[in-house]
C-alpha cells in the first residue's frame, strides 16, 4: 500500500525526463541514436527515481551515452566500465546499474573486466553495442568484424577469428544472455525491460549500424526483403520458426540443428521449442553465428538465450558482512588496534 | 654445571635465524619477536626471505632469514650485521657469512652440513670442520638429531617430526637470553590444538632446546637484555602492513564511511588485502579484482558511490593502474592508492626493498596529473600515514598515493598503539539534495578548490563526470584551449593548498641550525635516526629530519634546507626525492644511494657522514 501511495505522490517520469542539455554529438544516422531513444523510452517504466539510477561507460562511440541521459553517470577509461560497475554496485547493491559498452570497449580492451563481471553476476545491465568497427578512431576491424574484413588497419583483410560475443557470455557463465538490434524499436525495448527485470548480470548484445565505417554490416537481420528469412525471432516455449510466411523451422537432429520447411512436409511438433532455461540448448543456439554469405547458414537468432537465478555478488557479499555480525557483533576498534597481545608499560 | 654460569647483560643484540624456506625461520624470529616484545624490549624486525615459495631445498637461493634487533634502549633498526647467526644448514651459512660481526657467536645445525648440503650450497669444505669460522665462537648442535630423539615415541612421519626443529633453535635461544617461553607454548596450542601429536612434539621441542643449554656443560654464558625504557602505555607489536589495515579501518570508522579495498594480490602487499577481508564485523567490503586496473577501477566505483575507497599494490602493479589514476584525477572523486614498493623495474625483487617509485607517484602518468603523495617511515607509522592520506583524499576530493615498502611492511616493532577516542574525526559532509528547479555544479568549489561529493541516490544531484577536460563549475566536457591551460593549473593549485592543512616539517634529530641535515623519506626513517643520533653523541653538529608528505612539501621545507650548509639526501634508489628537491628549491643538495635491495645499515651512513664533514 505504502507504494501505491509513493507512486501516486511521486512526480510520473516520462521519457523526456531522461534527456540531458547536452549537444548530441553522434553522426547522423548512427544506430546509437535508436538506443538511446529506446532506453529512455523503457526507463520511465520501471519506477526508479532517477537519482537511483547510474549509467557507466568506458571509451568509444557508444560510451558517450551518459552524458545524454539524465541520471548519474560516468564517462570511464576505455575498457573498465565493467570493473567500474562492479565496484560501484558492490558498494551500492541500492542502485539500479547500467553499463554502455562497444564491441571493442567490452571486448576487446575490457574483455577481461566483462567476462569476470559476468561470472560473478552483479545486479548490472550491460548493453554492448556492436557495430564490429571501431568508430571513434576511425574504422580500424574490431574484434567481432568478421574475417576478410577490409577496414584502415587490414587493408587485405582481417586475419583474426572474430569473438561470438553470446558464446562468450555463456561460457562466462552468464545468468542473462540476449540479442536485439538498433533497428527493430519494440523487440529491443523489450529485451531491455527484460534485462532489467533480471536479477543479476544481464548480457545485452545490440547490433548497431555505424553508418560511416561499417555501413549495413547487420543489413541482412534489418532491411525488409532479407529480415525474415535471417534473423530468427526466439520467443518462450515457442517452436523456432522463421522465413516470410514463418514456413521455415529448426529441428534438432541429435544436437544438429538443421533447417526444415514446413510447407514442405515438416511438422511444426518435431520443431526445436525455445526454452530459455536450457543451457545446452542456449550453447546450440548461440552458434548460429555463420556469415550470411556462407551456403548452408542458419538464421542468426535474436531474443532471450538463456537465463537462470544464481545469487548476486553483492547480495553474497552483504549477507556475508551480516552474518559475521550477527555471530561476532559490530566491531570494536579498540579491540581491533589492541590485536592479540598487548603489554602495559609504567 | 649451572653454577658455573655466567650472565652477560647486554643493552642491545642482534640474532638471525637463517635456514631453507621451509625450515620455519620466519615462524621462529616472529616467536622470538613477539617474546621480546612482551618481555618489554624495544625492537626492530628485518624478514629476509626468496621470492620462490619453495626454491630447490639447500641451496643458497632457497635460504629464508629473520633478523631481530632488540635492546634495553631505543632501537631503531634492525641492526646492521647480527651478534648471534643461527644456521640450519650450509647455504644459511653460505649466505649470511658476511652478516656476522667478527667474535659473534655463529650456531649451527650439523645436520645440515653433510656432504649433499655441501654440495648443493656449492661449498667445497666443511666450514664446521675447516679453519675459516676461527673467528667466531661456534656452537656446533646436531638439532635435526636431537629433534628427532626428543620425540622417538610420538606417532608421526619423520617429515614431521622434522619440521619441529626450529622449535629446537627456539628454546635453545630462549635460554640463550634467559627468557620464559609461556607465550611460545601459548601460541602452539593456538596454531596445533586440533593436532594433539603435532602439537605435543613442537612443545617438547621447544622444551628440548632449552634444557639442551641448561644441561649441556658446553655452554656458560648466557645473556640478558633488560626491559627497555619506553614511553609509559599499552604495547603490541604490529608489522607495517597489518598497521596499515588497521589504520584504513580506522579511517573509515572517523570518517563514517564504509570502506572499500579493491585489489589484487601482489607481493609485497598482499597482506593489507588479507588483513582487511578478516575485518567484515566492521562493514568492511574487499575486492579481489580480475587485475590491478579492476582493483582501481572497481574502488573508483565504490568512491562514486560514497565509500572511503582504496586500492593496495607494488610497483608493477602501480604501473598498471597508472590510466586510472588519471580518470580519478579529473573526476576529482577521493581514492587512496597505496604502493607497497618493492625492488623494480618490472617484477624487480618482489620481495626485497626500495624507494625507487617515487619518481613513478610524482610523473608517472600521461597529461599533466599532479596527485598528492604521503610516505610511511616505520611498521607503525603506517597507521599515521595511512589515516593521513584517507584525511587527505576525502577531504580534498583527490587520489592520494601512500608509500610504504617491503622493509616495514614486513618489519615489526612495539607499538603503543592510539584508542578510538585519541584519534581526530575525519570530517566529510556529502553534497545536499537540490530542490526543483536548482541547478547542480558538480566542478563548483571550496577554499581548498575541492568540489562537492554528490552521490548517486541524493535528488536533483544527477550528474555525469568521466576523464574528458572538464570545464570547471559546471563539469561539462570542454574543449577549449583556454579552459585546458586553466584546469591543468587548478589541479596542480588544488595539490599544492593542501599544504596550507598538514603539519609544518619537523626536525627529528639534531639541531635547528647546523653544518648538515640528513633528509630522508619513508622507510629509512630508523636508520637514518640511529646514525644521526649516535653522531651527536660523537658531538657531531647534524641533524635529521624525515618527510611524511612528499608532495606538497611542507611550507616550512626551503627555509629548513637554508638552515644547513650541506643538505645529504639518502635513499633506497637512484636518487629521486634529491632531484626533486634540488628542483624544487635550486639547492646542492646531496645523494646517497643504496640499490641493493636491502635497507641502510646505520655504520655505512656514519661513514658516509663522516666522510662528508671531514
Amino acid at each position: 500500500m505504502a507504494e501505491t501511495i509513493t507512486a501516486t505522490t511521486e512526480q510520473v517520469l516520462t521519457p523526456k525526463d531522461f534527456a540531458t542539455d547536452q549537444e548530441i554529438r553522434w553522426c547522423p544516422g548512427c544506430g546509437d541514436y535508436s538506443i538511446l531513444k529506446q532506453v529512455h523510452t523503457i526507463l520511465p517504466q520501471l519506477g526508479l527515481k532517477q537519482e537511483n539510477i547510474v549509467f557507466i561507460s568506458g571509451i568509444g562511440c557508444s560510451s558517450r551515452f551518459p552524458y545524454y541521459t539524465e541520471t548519474f553517470g560516468m564517462h570511464s577509461i576505455h575498457g573498465r566500465a565493467t570493473a567500474v560497475a562492479s565496484g560501484l554496485k558492490a558498494a551500492r547493491p541500492d542502485l539500479s546499474v547500467w553499463i554502455v559498452t562497444g564491441d571493442g570497449d567490452g571486448l576487446s580492451i575490457g574483455g577481461n573486466h566483462t567476462i569476470h563481471l559476468l561470472r560473478r553476476n552483479f545486479d548490472v545491465n550491460i548493453l554492448l553495442f556492436n557495430n564490429e568497427i571501431y568508430g571513434l578512431t576511425k574504422g580500424q576491424y574490431s574484434p567481432t568484424s568478421p574475417e576478410n574484413k577490409v577496414a584502415k588497419s587490414t587493408p587485405f583483410g582481417s586475419i583474426d577469428h572474430p569473438f561470438n560475443p553470446i558464446a562468450l557470455a555463456l561460457g562466462a557463465d552468464a545468468t542473462f544472455v540476449a540479442r536485439s538490434m538498433d533497428r527493430d524499436p519494440a523487440h529491443l525495448q523489450n529485451m531491455l525491460l527484460r534485462s532489467y527485470k533480471h536479477s543479476g548480470s544481464s548480457f545485452l548484445e545490440i547490433y548497431q549500424n555505424c553508418n560511416i565505417f561499417n555501413d549495413m554490416a547487420f543489413e541482412s537481420y534489418t532491411e525488409k526483403s532479407t529480415k525474415k528469412d535471417e534473423a530468427l525471432f526466439m520467443v518462450q516455449s515457442q517452436p523456432l520458426v522463421f522465413g516470410a510466411n514463418n514456413e521455415k523451422g529448426i529441428k534438432l537432429d541429435g544436437f544438429k540443428p538443421v533447417i526444415v520447411n514446413l510447407e514442405e512436409g515438416a511438422s511444426k511438433n518435431d520443431l526445436w521449442i525455445h526454452d530459455e532455461k536450457d543451457m545446452v540448448k542456449a550453447q546450440i543456439i548461440s552458434r548460429f553465428f555463420d556469415h550470411v554469405d556462407f551456403e548452408g547458414h542458419l538464421p542468426r537468432p535474436f531474443g532471450v538465450f538463456y537465463q537462470t537465478a544464481r545469487p548476486t555478488y553483492e547480495e553474497m557479499m552483504s549477507q556475508q558482512i551480516s552474518q559475521v555480525i550477527a555471530n561476532k557483533g559490530l566491531g570494536k576498534l579498540d579491540k581491533l588496534i589492541a590485536g592479540g597481545e598487548t603489554w602495559i608499560i609504567e | 654445571m649451572a653454577d658455573q654460569i655466567t650472565i652477560q647483560e647486554l643493552e642491545e643484540a642482534v640474532i638471525k635465524f637463517a635456514g631453507d624456506s621451509g625450515d620455519g625461520m620466519q615462524l621462529t624470529g616472529t616467536q622470538f619477536t613477539n617474546n621480546s616484545a612482551l618481555f618489554g624490549n624495544d625492537l626492530g624486525t628485518f624478514p629476509d626471505f626468496p621470492a620462490e615459495i619453495r626454491a630447490p631445498i639447500g641451496t643458497v637461493a632457497g635460504v629464508s632469514g629473520f633478523q631481530l634487533h632488540f635492546g634495553s634502549k631505543e632501537i631503531y633498526t634492525p641492526g646492521d650485521i647480527c651478534d648471534v647467526l643461527v644456521v640450519m644448514n650450509s647455504a644459511a651459512l653460505k649466505a649470511n657469512i658476511n652478516n656476522i660481526k667478527k667474535g659473534g657467536i655463529i650456531i649451527a645445525n650439523t645436520a645440515g652440513f653433510d656432504a649433499k648440503n655441501l654440495k648443493l650450497a656449492n661449498m667445497t669444505s666443511n666450514a664446521l670442520e675447516d679453519d675459516s669460522l676461527s673467528n667466531y665462537q661456534l656452537i656446533k648442535m646436531d638439532i635435526t638429531r636431537m629433534t628427532r630423539e626428543s620425540i622417538t615415541d610420538l606417532q608421526l612421519g619423520m617429515k614431521e617430526k622434522d619440521r619441529c626443529k626450529n622449535m629446537f633453535v627456539l628454546g635453545f635461544l630462549y635460554w640463550m637470553y634467559n627468557r620464559e617461553m609461556d607465550n611460545t607454548i601459548k601460541f602452539l596450542n593456538e596454531k596445533f590444538g586440533k593436532k594433539p601429536e603435532v602439537l605435543e612434539a613442537n612443545i617438547r621441542v621447544l622444551k628440548a632446546g632449552y634444557s639442551y643449554g641448561d644441561t649441556t656443560e658446553q655452554f656458560t654464558t648466557r645473556y640478558k637484555v633488560d626491559k627497555a625504557v619506553m614511553p609509559a602505555g599499552t604495547y603490541r607489536s604490529i608489522m607495517g602492513n597489518q598497521a596499515t589495515a588497521l589504520g584504513l579501518v580506522a579511517a573509515s570508522k572517523k570518517s563514517g564511511l564504509p570502506l572499500f579495498l579493491g585489489s589484487y594480490p601482489i607481493t609485497p602487499a598482499s597482506d593489507i588485502l588479507h588483513d582487511l577481508a578478516k575485518y567484515k564485523s566492521f562493514g568492511v567490503k574487499t575486492f579481489q579484482a580480475e587485475d590491478e586496473i579492476a582493483a582501481i577501477t572497481s574502488a573508483i566505483g565504490a568512491s562514486f558511490g560514497g565509500s572511503l575507497a582504496v586500492t593496495t599494490t607494488s610497483g608493477p602493479g602501480m604501473a598498471l593502474k597508472a590510466e586510472a589514476l588519471g580518470l580519478a584525477t579529473v573526476l576529482e572523486i577521493p581514492l587512496v592508492i597505496i604502493n607497497v614498493q618493492r625492488g623494480g623495474p618490472s617484477t624487480g625483487l618482489p620481495t626485497k626493498t626500495e624507494q625507487a617509485d617515487l619518481f613513478q607517484a610524482y610523473y608517472g602518468r600521461n597529461g599533466e596529473c599532479p596527485i598528492p603523495i604521503v610516505a610511511a617511515q616505520s611498521p607503525s607509522d603506517c597507521f599515521n600515514a595511512v589515516f593521513e592520506a584517507c584525511r587527505i583524499s576525502v577531504q580534498h576530493m583527490i587520489p592520494v598515493i601512500l608509500l610504504t615498502d617491503g622493509y616495514i611492511a614486513n618489519g615489526a616493532e612495539p607499538w603503543r598503539f592510539p584508542k578510538e577516542s585519541e584519534l581526530a574525526e575525519i570530517k566529510i559532509e556529502f553534497a545536499k539534495p537540490m530542490a526543483e528547479g536548482e541547478k547542480f555544479m558538480p566542478y563548483a568549489r571550496d577554499e581548498k578548490l575541492s568540489r562537492p561529493w554528490a552521490i548517486p541516490g541524493t535528488k536533483g544531484l544527477e550528474h555525469r563526470i568521466g576523464g574528458l577536460e572538464k570545464q570547471n563549475i559546471t563539469g561539462n566536457i570542454s574543449y577549449e584551449p583556454e579552459n585546458h591551460e586553466f584546469m591543468v593549473k587548478l589541479r596542480e593549485e588544488k595539490v599544492d593548498r593542501i599544504a596550507n592543512y598538514i603539519p609544518e616539517q619537523k626536525i627529528d634529530s639534531g639541531p635547528a641550525k647546523g653544518k648538515l641535515l640528513v633528509l630522508g623519506w619513508g622507510g629509512t626513517y630508523g636508520a637514518l635516526k640511529a646514525a644521526v643520533r649516535q653522531l651527536n653523541e660523537e658531538g657531531f653538529d647534524i641533524a635529521h629530519a624525515q618527510l611524511r608528505h612528499m608532495r606538497p612539501f611542507p611550507k616550512n621545507l626551503g627555509e629548513i634546507l637554508n638552515n644547513y650548509d650541506k643538505i645529504l639526501i639518502p635513499e633506497i634508489n637512484n636518487g629521486q626525492l634529491v632531484k626533486i628537491i634540488r628542483d624544487k628549491y635550486f639547492i646542492d643538495a646531496m645523494a646517497y644511494n643504496k640499490i641493493q635491495g636491502l635497507p641502510f645499515f646505520k655504520s655505512e651512513l656514519m661513514d658516509k657522514i663522516r666522510e662528508i664533514l671531514k
